[in-house]
């Protein structure tokens, strides 16, 4: 199986505070994997560092095998940092240190032609946008929907980066073909999640259940191959999250994405889980199949026992 | 060419005017640190104390006015915090500030209507306004008793927001404005000392620049209250000896500048160029925290 | 909906030709009249007013420098049109200055569009990061700094310091202004509704979101911006026009203040809005509201209230209430269409009718 998503050793330190410790974890080609852990584990966090909203303290990610996201203790931090390998991540790790002369140019140029950055030193740090191109799309906790954009422009937007087109050709309408493409794909997009018919009402005018889905069909329009999904039940009714279940390994069938997500609904999370990963205050305390996770002591102490309160 | 005297001249009309900017910027920082405003209309209120004391020392003694314009200014600022900014608590950030454009432009064009688009002669105050000699020095008391006044006022202030009730409030809400009002601060209250702490001291801060200065004209706020603004920002926003150091930093270094011929007419950009060289180099200022978004 | 877009296109040529009319009879017989005048500033404000309502309103970047790169661009238009047998006359206390050449009027306006436009990705660069109220701040003192640096007795050769630019070429037709605006407008349209103006209103609505959905913040946001100065350098070039003279006194930031209400009573994230909002601003504080300055001895009262400065005052009142009650301006985010109009219309004219047709279709 190949290895899509990798992250070595990520730490996330808030001043004092480790909201990430230590972070290990694998995503392969079409599995669906779930985060979990109590509140205020460092999840969300975690789906930060990988998608480029934060830095880590610590630590690489790798996507397809190319790290695209790494740092090490600097300044302030080298002296507070908390966390495990403080050098690891250090000058020995970047793979343009072993280039010379005009293998390092070219080697550069390379990154910078697809990338639109060349990283000079061994920190690389990324816009989210930059991560997004490379083929990572998320939706957001707290909904993040355009709100004074149509259901359909929020699709729409979203296919803007892979646009061919710049400023002069989109402004004199010179891309006409580009643009019905898209706007084509959008709508095939709308029809495959449900929302065509209510395309052209205000994002934020839908029903809870309706703008997570659009988030996520907004996320699919930039073609990723990994999709990262937080908590994407939250706030369903038990009838709308079977239906979520269904959605998202349709998703996983139909569009070939593998999906990462963070989940509280437990049921959901064993419903369609292949693997499951458990932080518990920023540490990963347990790894594997639902029902290892099921069995497993640490997770029933830490978590499981209070999650089945929550499904009643 | 110029001697020692001629050097603290200006460092002390610095330190006058650093003063003065400061009094002005801590009405900034404050209702900065609560609201997340830039209160546009606070240099205006500056203003309309000047004009206050024109009109009122006409028929009153300066015993009697100088209070009365006080009075008058803080009930101004309360008065444009109720009026315009209140209404707008729920409203986008934007919508407030440009609210305070308006209020800003409102009270200018009162003045002018009111004045008739003429300077006015301020009251002379013979008490701030004597010269006094020291050594070679000819200094008037108003350069000696603004720092001294302001130093004396930022001290209670602070002593004020450390150790009163109310002052916990303000701490309180300039965190977190939500979880303060769930905690059952009357945020309004608060909100209303502010303004009324802010104009009281831009109050002050008048009377000592206009003595100094002679006139009042509608369009004078202007300028000290955005060179205020910068000071507040240089200092960390929503912190009040960052803006009474940062105010201090502006007022020497534009005496400076106004003195070299060449570049005196930098005097006011050179505010700005500070203003923008901070916020790049440290973007929350000499002494201000960091505050991150949540996603 | 082929008919009715049709009809819409009929009634846009309606009222295209009708404008052109009147804007010709204006120009032939009311040439140096408070009208013609009213309308060409109009037609310059628009301009400046959808130029800051691009980065206000569409892109949500609350930008405070408009006047400086208005200003830039009136210098660079007033520099390059001066005709050299004027220059020593304009230039007296500076030999005539250092530019000794005469660029063709439509050349310089382009370039009075560029110049701003490079100024604006200098300072783009550093300020763009910064959050909302900081960067109002931080551009309007980079329009405070420009205003300096023109008036430095040491670039008076480039600038003429602090004495007026004038002299330079000059429009005379009503129809000039509108012309030059008109296109400046419908190029702002066209990129509003291209997939980048989606994009700007993206990251006007959500800043986070818009960059995990791969759009760059960076490089869109300085698009925007310097597309908003090259039309507000265009727009401070024409108002150079207007005056006849320039001078970096009169771009404070006031000015900008003016321009930023218009956007606010037209509409933050309108076009037509700001359109409308602009020949509404300019005719109440030039033409309708001057009365108020004049106490009407002719009517045979005397109303003591009325002098000078009254006109601004109940000006300034009556944007406080558009900010304070009717925050969304005349427009809101809407744009003008004659489907809104013909069903705002529809609906006065039906009201009465529609219990009736109820009736009669159950």
């Amino acid at each position: 199986m190949k290895n899509v998503l990798k992250v070595e050793n990520a730490t996330m330190q808030f001043g004092g505070v480790v909201a990430v410790d230590n972070l290990n974890l694998d995503v392969n080609e079409g599995e669906i994997v779930a985060l979990i852990g109590p509140n205020g584990a460092g999840k969300t966090t975690a789906f930060n560092v990988i998608t480029g909203v934060y830095a880590p303290t610590n630590g690489r990610v790798c996507f397809n095998g190319e790290c695209i996201v790494r740092n090490h203790p600097t300044g302030k931090m080298k002296k507070t940092y908390k966390g495990e390998h403080p050098t690891m991540y250090t000058a020995q790790f970047a793979p343009e240190q072993a280039l010379e002369g005009d293998a390092l140019k070219a080697w550069k140029a390379q990154q910078k032609e697809r990338d639109g950055y060349a990283f000079s030193d061994h920190i690389l740090a990324p816009t989210p946008d930059r991560i997004t191109a490379r083929g990572m799309a998320r939706t957001f906790q707290n909904i993040r929907l355009w709100k004074t954009q149509s259901v359909f422009d929020n699709v729409l937007i979203a296919k803007h980066m892979r646009r061919t087109s710049n400023l002069f050709t989109a402004a004199l309408h010179l891309n006409a073909k580009e643009e019905a493409k898209q706007r084509e794909e959008v709508m095939e997009l709308l029809k495959i999640v449900g929302l065509e018919d209510v395309k052209d009402e205000l994002a934020t005018s839908l029903p809870y259940g309706k703008q997570r889905r659009l988030e996520i069909a907004r996320a699919l329009a930039t073609e990723p191959q990994l999709l990262l999904l937080d908590e994407p039940a939250a706030g369903m009714n038990p009838q709308e999250t079977l239906k979520l279940a269904q959605f998202i390994r349709e998703i996983r069938t139909n569009f070939h994405k593998t999906i990462l997500l963070i989940e509280h609904h437990m049921d959901l999370v064993m419903d369609i889980a292949d693997r499951i990963y458990v932080l518990d205050f920023g540490k990963l305390i347990a790894q594997g199949t639902p029902d290892e996770i099921q069995n497993n002591e640490r997770v029933i102490d830490a978590y499981l026992g209070v999650a089945d309160d929550a499904e009643d | 060419m110029h001697d020692a005297a001629y050097f603290v001249q200006l460092l002390l009309s610095g330190v006058t005017v650093g003063s003065l900017y400061a009094l002005i910027a801590i009405g900034y920082t404050m209702v900065y640190g609560i609201l997340r405003l830039i209160n546009f209309a606070h240099g205006d209120i500056f203003m309309m104390a000047g004009f206050f004391m024109v009109y009122i020392s006409a028929s009153c003694s300066l015993a009697v006015s100088i209070p009365l314009v006080l009075i008058l200014t803080v009930l101004l600022g309360v008065l444009i915090e109720k009026a315009a900014y209140k209404p707008l608590r729920t409203a986008p950030r934007m919508s407030v500030m440009i609210s305070a454009i308006g209020v800003s432009y409102l009270l200018q064009n009162l003045a002018t209507y009111i004045t008739g688009g003429i300077a006015r002669a301020y009251p002379d105050i013979p008490f701030l306004t004597k010269v006094m000699q020291v050594g070679s020095l000819s200094i008037k008391r108003i350069t000696i008793i603004t720092p001294i006044l302001t130093i004396v006022l930022v001290a209670i202030l602070v002593v004020l927001i450390q150790k009163t009730k109310i002052g916990m409030a303000m701490r309180a809400v300039s965190r977190d404005f939500e979880t303060s009002q769930l905690m059952g601060i009357k945020i309004n209250s608060v909100i209303s000392m502010t303004f009324v702490i802010g104009s009281f001291l831009a109050g002050v801060a008048s009377i000592l620049y206009f003595a100094n200065y002679g006139q009042v004209s509608p369009m004078i706020g202007a300028m000290p209250g955005l060179k205020a603004f910068v000071a507040a920002v240089f200092g960390g926003i929503g912190s009040i000896p960052g803006a009474v150091i940062g105010a201090f930093i502006i007022g020497i270094c534009e005496s400076f500048i106004k003195a070299n011929e060449n570049i005196a007419v930098f005097s006011n950009a050179f505010t700005f160029a500070l203003l923008i060289i901070i916020l790049l180099c440290k973007p929350n200022g000499l002494f201000g925290e960091k505050l991150t978004e949540k996603v | 909906m082929k008919n009715n877009k049709k009809r819409n296109l009929l009634l846009s040529l309606i009222l295209a030709a009708v404008c052109l009319v009147f804007l010709l009879y204006v120009d032939k017989f009311q040439h140096y009249s408070m009208l013609a005048s009213v309308l060409k500033k109009g037609a310059i404000y628009s301009l400046v007013a959808v130029s800051l309502n691009l980065l206000n309103g569409f892109t949500g970047l609350f930008s405070l420098g408009q006047a400086g790169f208005m200003m830039i661009g009136a210098y660079t238009y007033a520099i390059l049109t001066i005709p050299v047998e004027s220059r020593a006359a304009v230039y007296q206390y500076f030999d005539g200055g250092i530019v000794q050449f005469c660029l063709p009027m439509i050349v310089a306006l382009v370039l009075a569009g560029i110049v701003p436009m490079i100024f604006a990705w200098l300072i783009g660069l550093p300020v763009l990061k910064l959050k909302s109220d900081y960067l109002a701040i931080a551009t309007l003192g980079f329009a405070e700094i420009m205003r300096a640096i023109i008036q430095w007795k040491q670039v008076g050769p480039l600038t003429n310091a602090s004495n007026l630019l004038k002299k330079f070429a000059n429009f005379d037709s009503v129809l000039f202004p509108f012309i030059v605006s008109g296109i400046c407008i419908a190029i702002i349209v066209l990129i509003i509704n291209s997939t980048y103006g989606r994009a700007f209103k993206a990251i006007r609505d959500d800043e986070i979101a818009a960059e995990a959905m791969g759009i760059n913040l960076a490089k869109h946001k300085m698009q925007a911006f310097m597309i908003s100065s090259f039309f507000a350098g265009v727009g401070g070039a024409l108002l150079a026009m207007f005056q006849s003279s320039v001078q970096a006194n009169t771009f404070t930031s006031t000015m900008t203040y003016e321009i930023l209400l218009i956007v606010v009573i037209g509409g933050i994230g309108s076009i037509t809005g700001s359109i409308l909002g602009s020949f509404l601003y300019i005719a109440c504080s030039e033409w309708w509201l001057r009365f108020l300055d004049d106490p009407m001895p002719y009517i045979g009262v005397n109303i003591p209230f009325m002098r000078g400065g009254f006109r601004m005052l109940v000006f300034s009142v009556v944007i406080m209430i558009v900010v304070l009650f009717f925050r969304k301006g005349i427009m809101g985010d809407h744009e003008f269409s004659w489907d809104g109009i013909i069903n705002w219309f529809g609906k006065l004219f039906k009201k009465r009718e529609k219990p009736a047709k109820e009736v009669a279709s159950k």
